[in-house]
């Protein structure tokens, strides 16, 4: 039995990265091309449907979910750079289609084949040194926030931080509570943007403390949420998704 | 059953994030409680083994729930105790007010239950002129104030010492600069008397071992040690998923409940009851009562997505670990149980349209299922749930959403339905978001949207998405 080749990838953008962050998906083809993956791109994808499922409108998920499988049917490898939409595919699926056995097949089949791109680097690839980025003069100083989905429900707690560790001219500092939710929830920072707020402002404050430059992490959501917040509260550190760090060093 | 205000989530969640001293002990949980747990957990050597077994154990034990409560029923009956079995709080209050007035009860000391918060027992007591005295000090501290618990585990959390101060000084006449020690002194004379009085004693159930008919309490005071030997009477009150099967099983059940709980490796006190006081014991009660109570628990066992909520051991470890409790506290939930335990619960035991918001009360990082010892799905029962009121896949009268919203998801999944959408979409967005962008942030956006420009401002959508940029290429 010959081993399938981790050398070619179909990339999930995320609707997000499409829509608002195109140059995270940018990276993510430059940093995973470098690698020597060939990387194609299904230009009929849209959304894997976690807004949708993660409010309740399960209904309103459902032929998205289905699209997904429709297009990523036997493929080998779906990288995406969100830990949380990779989620949505390999664990929440099966609750979403827990009444149809055909479907909880597929979806479980589809789903054993997706990677967030961290786990894809380090699991797959087994890349330990990851950049190719020019070593700069003064090393420049991150902090990860540990996305919850990622850490959670994939359970990938330590291929970011040695992808982060493994870049030249770049210093992981470590903030406190890295692991806490940055309050973001998706809807829920609509819905209940107080309480949220409230939780945003701790990470910002942790993300202070750390006296880092730029704050890394694996999701564009939580940056997007604590990006806002930073701009918000005129704070100049800079938010800043895996890929790019990888892409372009964290300067 | 206790008031229901689970509807006003959002006035209570506000009052609690504009109390900054309130905060503060919140915040405390994070560094407290939960990294006790977190340093238990990494000192137990074969701590995943137990969180397993204790997982595979209530799985058994619920799904087998008659034959076990059967088997309890059988030997505390044997012990010489009496089991009755309550539909709802109703009959279990029922049966309590009449043994109390056969008894000619008139002062009863109570040990801690969450069970009869939900029972609102203290106010039926009190309203057939007996007086009920809670015994654990956060609890006493909490009656003392007219409330109810904030925490599952440490009651009265939310308040400071002078908190204590002022209400010592005024129910008790305690100097109100009084030290720490002087007020738990004060508390102890005072519920020492209460516990010599004390004609009947009401406690809670950590766990009842079906093979023995064995109550088993978890306290660091003593009080349910006190309330279980020393009035004439002791009447347990339980809900039904509270059963374990064998004695053996306590020695997972204990490690993880105290670790998960309070970090620490072993309670002050574990107190095992078999039955009232036996010709050979010299002290314990006359008589031994059991009541076990349903009050909407069948609905959760009836569901196989909500059921593994009734393997719930009540340690409190997700609301230490839940960000959102940290911020909001326990008060907001409306309830008796807070946290994410209580967006799942309450809403099943007090009906779901009475509770629509609490589901949606998370970010669903699942920290909560992360600290779980029993591993409990949590973030999934919420999402589940969450499914339930703007869908009501079950029971229509559930159907819950706002009509703004459910617009808003259908043009969301309209705009996502494919590429030409997608390209469509992007096009009106850009459009829209025209008055409010200024160099790609847009920092002001009007209702139901002003929430998130409030702290945070928004990205513009691109003008050039990453799939046309594919199109054209990606430079090296």
């Amino acid at each position: 039995m010959s081993q399938p080749d981790p050398k070619n990838v179909s990339l999930f953008v995320t609707c997000v990265v499409d829509q608002f962050f195109p140059e995270v998906g940018e990276s993510t083809i430059r940093v995973l091309r470098r690698h020597g993956v060939d990387v194609e791109f299904n230009s009929d994808q849209t959304c894997c449907g976690q807004p949708a499922f993660n409010s309740g409108y399960w209904k309103e998920a459902r032929p998205l979910a289905e699209r997904f499988l429709d297009m990523y049917e036997g493929v080998e490898y779906v990288v995406m750079p969100s830990g949380s939409c990779a989620s949505m595919v390999r664990v929440f699926y099966k609750e979403l289609f827990h009444d149809d056995p055909t479907l909880l097949e597929r979806a479980a089949e589809v789903g054993s084949h997706v990677f967030e791109l961290s786990e894809f680097l380090v699991d797959v690839l087994g890349v330990n040194d990851a950049s190719e980025s020019e070593q700069s003069g003064t090393p420049s100083r991150v902090t990860y926030h540990e996305a919850c989905h990622l850490r959670r429900e994939l359970g990938a707690t330590t291929q970011a931080r040695k992808l982060i560790n493994g870049t030249p001219g770049v210093d992981l500092n470590e903030m406190e509570q890295s692991e806490v939710c940055c309050g973001f929830g998706g809807t829920f920072a609509v819905k209940y943007a107080d309480i949220s707020g409230a939780m945003l402002d701790e990470k910002i404050t942790h993300i202070r403390a750390s006296g880092a430059d730029a704050v890394v992490a694996c999701d564009i959501t939580c940056l997007m949420h604590i990006g806002g917040g930073l701009e918000k509260q005129d704070i100049p550190v800079r938010p800043m998704h895996l890929a790019e760090m990888l892409d372009k060093g964290a300067v | 059953m206790a008031e229901i205000r689970t509807k006003e989530f959002k006035t209570l969640a506000a009052d609690t994030l504009g109390n900054d001293a309130i905060q503060e002990h919140l915040k405390a949980l994070y560094s407290g409680f939960n990294q006790g747990r977190l340093q238990q957990a990494a000192a137990t050597q074969n701590w995943e083994d137990l969180r397993d077994r204790a997982r595979r154990v209530k799985a058994h034990t619920i799904e087998n729930i008659d034959h076990y409560l059967e088997m309890a029923a059988e030997n505390v009956e044997n012990a010489g105790g009496k089991v009755f079995f309550a539909k709802n709080s109703e009959a279990a209050t029922k049966y309590i007010l009449d043994l109390a007035k056969q008894k000619e009860v008139r002062s009863v000391i109570k040990g801690k239950s969450m069970l009869s918060e939900e029972m609102d027992l203290n106010r039926h007591l009190a309203k057939q002129e007996i007086e009920a005295v809670e015994t654990d000090l956060g609890e006493y501290l909490v009656q003392l104030a007219g409330q109810t618990p904030y925490h599952i585990i440490v009651p009265a959390i939310h308040m400071s010492k002078s908190d204590v101060n002022e209400l010592f000084h005024e129910n008790l006449g305690v100097d109100p600069h009084a030290g720490v020690e002087e007020l738990a002194s004060a508390a102890r004379n005072e519920l020492r008397e209460k516990f010599i009085q004390a004609d009947m004693g009401i406690t809670g159930a950590n766990f009842l071992v079906a093979e023995t008919g064995t109550l088993v309490l978890v306290t660091n005071e003593g009080n349910g040690r006190m309330s279980t030997s020393m009035p004439k009477t002791h009447v347990a009150i339980m809900g039904m998923e509270k059963i374990v099967p064998s004695m053996e099983d306590m020695g997972t059940f204990l490690r993880l409940l105290i670790r998960s709980a309070t970090g620490q490796r072993i309670s002050s006190y574990v107190t095992m009851v078999t039955g009232p006081r036996s010709e050979i014991e010299e002290d314990g009660p006359e008589e031994f009562h059991l009541v076990i109570v349903d009050n909407g628990r069948s609905k959760l066992l009836a569901d196989p997505h909500l059921r593994e909520a009734l393997y719930c051991i009540r340690c409190g470890a997700c609301l230490n670990a839940c960000p959102v409790y940290r911020k909001v506290g326990g008060h907001s939930y409306g309830w008796v149980y807070s946290g994410p335990i209580g967006a799942v619960v309450s809403p099943v035991l007090t009906d779901v349209p009475n509770a629509k918001d609490l589901p949606y009360a998370s970010s669903l990082c699942g920290a909560c299922k992360e600290a779980c010892p029993i591993k409990i799905d949590l973030p999934r029962m919420l999402l589940y749930l969450r499914s339930e009121v703007t869908e009501g896949n079950t029971d229509s009268s559930r159907k819950k959403s706002s009509p703004i919203e459910k617009f808003a998801m259908k043009a969301w999944q309209v705009s996502v339905g494919g590429p030409s959408m997608m390209r469509l979409a992007n096009l009106i967005g850009r459009l829209v978001q025209l008055p409010f962008a200024r160099n790609g942030r847009l920092r002001l956006l009007p209702p139901p949207l002003s929430g998130w420009t409030r702290h945070r401002s928004f990205p513009a959508i691109s003008s050039s998405p990453f799939r046309s940029r594919w199109k054209k290429g990606i430079k090296p």
